[in-house]
């Protein structure tokens, strides 16, 4: 079951490239997507998945790929009408790619091998970087320069770190050397400590890269400005979502290992730090869609910051790895829909955006409002648990400032969003309107994000609690 | 002992070939070079492990990649944006040299220092696969065309290919092959990017690049 939800975005993408017309091809977009979503169903609803050696499916695989899926789903569906409104520039590059990219990153989410898991993220690199030049401009050249080169540089050194770890492996006498997950796991007490700790290192500077954690992150705000709105949305809610699990997977090597609280005081100075440049970025920020890519570096500190506190904070770093995704979601497709209605993401042009695009203006607003934090929407509800871990460990300093943070993030992207939403209705000069196809993606999202906010599933709690417990001590 | 003689003279010439590239403008004669690195690395395994089944295997598919397919690309690359030397580099050739002696110097002397397994303190593997990595982040930082930024990525992976020849046994043939794969096509959207980057800018430097920013 675990090799067809790898294999079927692929076949799905195959299809795609012999495919002869453009509606067949964002077709089997939709299909490859809406299959990829039932089979994970499928696979939730199962209480065990039999795994290989080198696939498996455990509590963290599981909540990533739900996120990854859910969001893909609704990219897929807004692709449809995006693309329509694109077709003199075709999708005979796009569909494939965004499916390959599904599948590479259904791989690094199931990968229980380190070698097979940084394969898959250096092929979503791969797969994503046509995605983000999309727009044929100088601009998305530049972006897609940086995003290609940056990361393909961070992902050497997170395979560097790799080889560091199984270097250590041989040192300290473990054999048969192997960088399959368990087997490590089970021989990490015996790695070798200066071996490991360097490939923690390595592995963190890596895929932090791929992830955008400061001060790795200066590629993200260009790729996630030039990218369309549908590939920001997927980088900023899966992409990123997949590079933290791989650096979750380091994290359970070196609680296995014992050296835990080393791993999370680095994941907690780099989530400080990213938190801070965020909001240093964010504060008169004239480009709403750099805006957004600042705001997931600020998430991505966010949860940092959780795990590095660990306990009752990882449990809310989890859950807020959802609400973002989630929340990223719906702000990335409604931007892209004013981006597109105002031929313009800079905050001189784009505004009164709730009376001249009354949809889009208003999810904006709506997704401005939970991904800062206010009730009732979910991130609210994940940002307070990983504030009260924080408070609750005695970290008083942590907590404070990150609440200083995230006030400076709220006044800086409130001044930016509300100046762009409120105001009088703007003549528009291109014939985009809102249509059901691109709202419905974005108003679903934002949606699901209100829901979580209100009720919190039973199921999905006990998955984020088995899945924190992989994260902590258990010796 | 003839076998760690070859093996020693193979990552002699690696870091000779670091030098050379570090040292040359014209960029036809570096992707020659870091083809001839491709082809040495080849041999690698074969030189540590001896004949067997495994390094014949990944011999042969890093001679085909390394060797042959992606300095193919590279030189395909350049015939099509019409560029033939590295002009004016952020920092010039000579200090690039000297810089990159320094860092092969530093890695000899810091190799000693590290916890190695004691199999492993003789050999030239890691200190050169240090002095690779660090020369291809200089080759990297120093250089404006895409080109030569794509060479020093280049070097970069092959350090860490040396330093993977340590481990060849944790990692199955079927990853090794997929992480050749990965660089190939790598480097060949890397390619179709420099001949967009020269349409729309009518050059390759990567100076050009800078209208996003704060």
């Amino acid at each position: 079951m675990l090799i067809p939800l790898i294999l079927l975005p692929l076949v799905a993408a195959l299809l795609a490239v012999v495919a002869p017309w453009h509606q067949a091809r964002s077709l089997l977009l939709v299909v490859g997507s809406a299959g990829h979503l039932l089979m994970t169903g499928v696979l939730l609803a199962q209480p065990a998945v039999v795994g290989t050696p080198w696939l498996g499916l455990d509590a963290l695989s599981r909540l990533v790929l739900l996120v990854t899926s859910l969001l893909f789903f609704g990219c897929a569906f807004y692709a449809v009408g995006y693309l329509e409104y694109h077709r003199v520039r075709g999708n005979r590059v796009m569909v494939p790619c965004l499916l390959v990219f599904l599948s590479a990153m259904t791989l690094a989410v199931l990968a229980r091998h380190f070698g097979l898991l940084w394969l898959a993220v250096e092929t979503t690199t791969l797969a994503s970087a046509p995605l983000i030049y999309y727009n044929r401009n100088r601009l998305s050249i530049e972006a897609t320069w940086k995003y290609l080169l940056l990361c393909s540089i961070g992902i050497a050194l997170a395979l560097l770190g790799i080889f560091f770890i199984g270097y250590g492996a041989l040192v300290g006498g473990v054999h048969p050397v192997d960088l399959q997950l368990d087997a490590l796991l089970a021989a990490a007490p015996d790695l070798s400590r200066p071996w490991l700790h360097a490939g923690f290192v390595f592995i963190l500077v890596g895929f932090g890269t791929k992830m955008g954690l400061a001060p790795l992150h200066c590629w993200k705000p260009d790729a996630y400005g030039e990218a369309p709105g549908l590939v920001g949305a997927l980088l900023a809610g899966g992409l990123t979502s997949v590079a933290f699990l791989a650096i979750l997977r380091a994290l359970q090597l070196m609680n296995a290992a014992g050296d835990g609280p080393l791993a999370r005081q680095a994941l907690l100075i780099m989530g400080l730090l990213s938190m801070t440049v965020a909001a240093i970025s964010m504060v008169r920020q004239p480009d709403i869609k750099r805006l957004l890519a600042y705001s997931s570096v600020e998430h991505m500190g966010i949860l940092a910051i959780g795990v590095g506190m660990g306990k009752l904070a990882t449990f809310g770093a989890l859950l807020h790895l959802v609400n973002n995704a989630l929340t990223k979601g719906g702000l990335f497709l409604s931007v892209a829909n004013l981006q597109r209605g105002y031929a313009s993401k800079k905050l001189w042009e784009v505004r009164g955006a709730i009376a001249t695009l009354p949809v889009s203006g208003t999810l904006f607003l709506a997704g401005f409002l939970a991904i800062t934090g206010s009730p009732p929407f979910g991130p609210f509800m994940s940002l307070f648990t990983i504030l009260r871990g924080v408070f609750g460990q005695g970290a008083t300093a942590v907590g404070l400032g990150m609440l200083v943070l995230l006030a400076v993030v709220f006044v800086g992207m409130g001044a930016t969003v509300l100046t762009a939403t409120q105001g009088p209705a703007v003549q528009l000069d291109t014939p985009y309107q809102d249509k059901l196809l691109v709202v419905l993606p974005p108003l679903g999202f934002v949606l699901l994000v209100l829901v979580l906010g209100l009720w919190l599933p039973e199921p999905l709690v006990s998955l984020i609690r088995e899945a924190s417990a992989l994260l902590e001590v258990t010796s | 002992m003839s076998e760690s003689l070859l093996a020693n003279l193979l990552l002699l010439s690696v870091i000779l070939i670091n030098f050379f590239c570090l040292g040359s403008a014209r960029l036809v004669a570096c992707i020659r070079a870091i083809a001839v690195q491709g082809v040495v690395l080849a041999l690698l395994p074969v030189a540590v492990h001896g004949l067997c089944a495994h390094s014949l295997v990944l011999g042969l598919g890093t001679l085909c990649f390394k060797g042959v397919l992606i300095p193919g690309l590279l030189l395909r690359a350049i015939r099509e944006v019409r560029i033939r030397r590295e002009m004016e580099p952020f920092v010039g050739f000579a200090t690039t040299l000297f810089l990159g002696t320094l860092i092969a110097a530093c890695a000899f002397l810091c190799a000693d220092w590290l916890p190695l397994a004691a199999a492993h303190h003789e050999g030239l593997l890691v200190p050169v696969a240090l002095t690779t990595i660090f020369s291809g982040f200089l080759l990297l930082m120093t250089r404006r065309k895409a080109l030569t930024q794509v060479l020093g990525y280049l070097m970069l992976e092959n350090g860490i290919f040396i330093f993977a020849v340590l481990l060849s046994e944790a990692l199955p043939l079927m990853v090794e092959a997929g992480m050749l794969l990965d660089l190939l096509v790598g480097i060949f959207i890397m390619g179709i990017v420099i001949n967009q980057i020269r349409r729309e800018f009518s050059t390759i430097s990567t100076e050009q690049l800078t209208a996003l920013k704060e």
